[in-house]
């Protein structure tokens, strides 16, 4: 590792460390700031990427289900080594096996017969497995194109090119015992997966937009429970205390 | 004359029956009863869309615990606030929140929709889970709902979790975010609110 990124490295944990453990994250580094990326956000969504997913909504279900495994298939390559440095065995076998099976059997995965043996596979990255070890999420913001994070989670962003073996392989190596790949490979996948995404969630956001007043905040509880349980491996992410004093 | 007062009974008696009618109070059967009920409505063409609406907010009135949701998503700001503030909130929150759901019940109204288990969590809660089937716009989605079940007979809705997010949680943080961005002038929320039931 060289000093530059050992410096970079620290930094982070200095200031993961310096941020409320107790994940405090309703916290704005930059409110003001974030609003404006967000109604950038909805302004790219609405002119670009709202159209195309509506278009590849059109595309007959079996592509459309195809793109979706094949990208939650690569996916999974970030997830291994995420379960492993949180210690969960079991799942980190289930995601390899899963891997394994829907690249081979289920073509290159745009199968997933995986499920259909009953294999979870259950998406991990680098954010969540700083949320597993304690580190708070720290403030939270929005980012342009990317969408809503925190402190914790950007770091993870970053950390995933690390530890992902696609992000190593067509982002940094090149080539990799003897598979290459490029930019353009990752970016595509990236940006396959948040097609897929918004076009399977098309009911879902027109309707939060729809009936939202203060739409920013709407997205910004959704990513924090969503995240928090996430981390704690949990369905659910809400405490029953919250609902204990109207018992009465 | 007899006849005319057991014409008006029998009309009384259909009213009230059609009016109030209730579900079943068992939370499982509950839910599965509603939700039938609902998209039902919804997708009858022979109903006018005020009517739809109306009959919509019958059913929540009836049977979703709106006074609690009201006080929860106000947060802690409720204690500071005097009777007739606290009383304006709740009526334009019952507006607010009859428009709201029938609006997501309107875009959720063509989906399959699947009662599949209940568990008592404490002896007033009770949580259902069900599940709405896949389609080309929206992935399977599984949805929790929260019953309080105080009074046995007689079951509320309180909160519904999609997929683990609770929709009367964001809707509490929504509200918080607009009164910590304005000094938690609670007027600015009832303005925001007013302009939500308007359009």
């Amino acid at each position: 590792m060289t000093f530059k990124k050992s410096i970079i490295l620290i930094t982070t944990c200095l200031l993961l460390l310096g941020s409320n453990l107790s994940a405090e994250s309703e916290k704005e580094c930059f409110e003001k700031v974030s609003r404006g990326f967000f109604k950038f956000n909805k302004g790219f969504d609405k002119v670009i990427l709202r159209p195309i997913a509506s278009s590849y909504n059109k595309l007959p279900e079996p592509i459309k289900k195809g793109t979706g495994n094949f990208t939650s298939n690569i996916a999974t390559l970030l997830t291994v080594p995420n379960h492993v440095l949180q210690g969960n065995w079991r799942l980190a076998g289930e995601s390899s096996a899963s891997f394994l099976i829907n690249s081979t059997v289920g073509v290159l995965g745009f199968a997933n017969p995986a499920a259909k043996m009953g294999l979870k596979n259950q998406q991990e990255d680098v954010g969540q497995t700083l949320g597993a070890y304690g580190f708070g999420a720290g403030c939270y913001y929005v980012l342009p194109i990317l969408g809503p994070t925190t402190l914790r989670d950007s770091v993870g962003l970053i950390a995933d090119t690390l530890v992902d073996p696609f992000a190593r392989v067509t982002l940094r190596e090149k080539e990799l015992l003897s598979i290459s790949g490029s930019d353009v490979d990752y970016y595509s996948v990236r940006g396959a997966t948040a097609v897929d995404f918004r076009a399977d969630n098309m009911t879902n956001l027109d309707s939060l937009e729809k009936n939202s007043i203060d739409m920013y905040a709407a997205m910004k509880s959704l990513y924090l429970q969503n995240k928090a349980k996430k981390i704690n491996n949990t369905f659910s992410s809400e405490d029953d205390d919250d609902w204990s004093e109207f018992n009465k | 004359m007899r006849k005319l007062i057991n014409s008006l009974v029998l009309i009384g008696i259909f009213f009230f029956s059609t009016n109030s009618f209730s579900y079943n109070s068992d939370p499982k059967i509950f839910i599965a009863e509603l939700v039938t009920d609902a998209t039902k409505t919804l997708g009858d063409k022979s109903i006018s869309r005020a009517d739809k609406a109306k009959k919509i907010e019958s059913i929540a009135l009836e049977n979703v615990d709106i006074d609690a949701i009201s006080k929860y998503t106000l947060g802690t700001i409720r204690k500071t606030l005097d009777q007739d503030t606290l009383k304006k909130y709740k009526e334009l929150f019952k507006k607010y929140f009859l428009k709201s759901l029938t609006s997501r019940l309107t875009d959720y109204s063509e989906q399959k929709f699947e009662v599949l288990s209940a568990e008592q969590k404490t002896e007033t809660t009770t949580i259902v889970t069900s599940r709405i089937v896949k389609s080309s716009s929206q992935p399977e989605l599984i949805v929790e709902w929260r019953i309080y079940t105080k009074n046995p007979m007689k079951p509320l809705i309180r909160d519904l979790r999609v997929e683990g997010l609770s929709i009367a949680r964001t809707q509490k943080e929504e509200f918080s975010s607009i009164l910590n961005s304005n000094n938690n002038d609670i007027n600015i929320l009832f303005s925001k609110l007013e302009e939500y039931i308007k359009n």
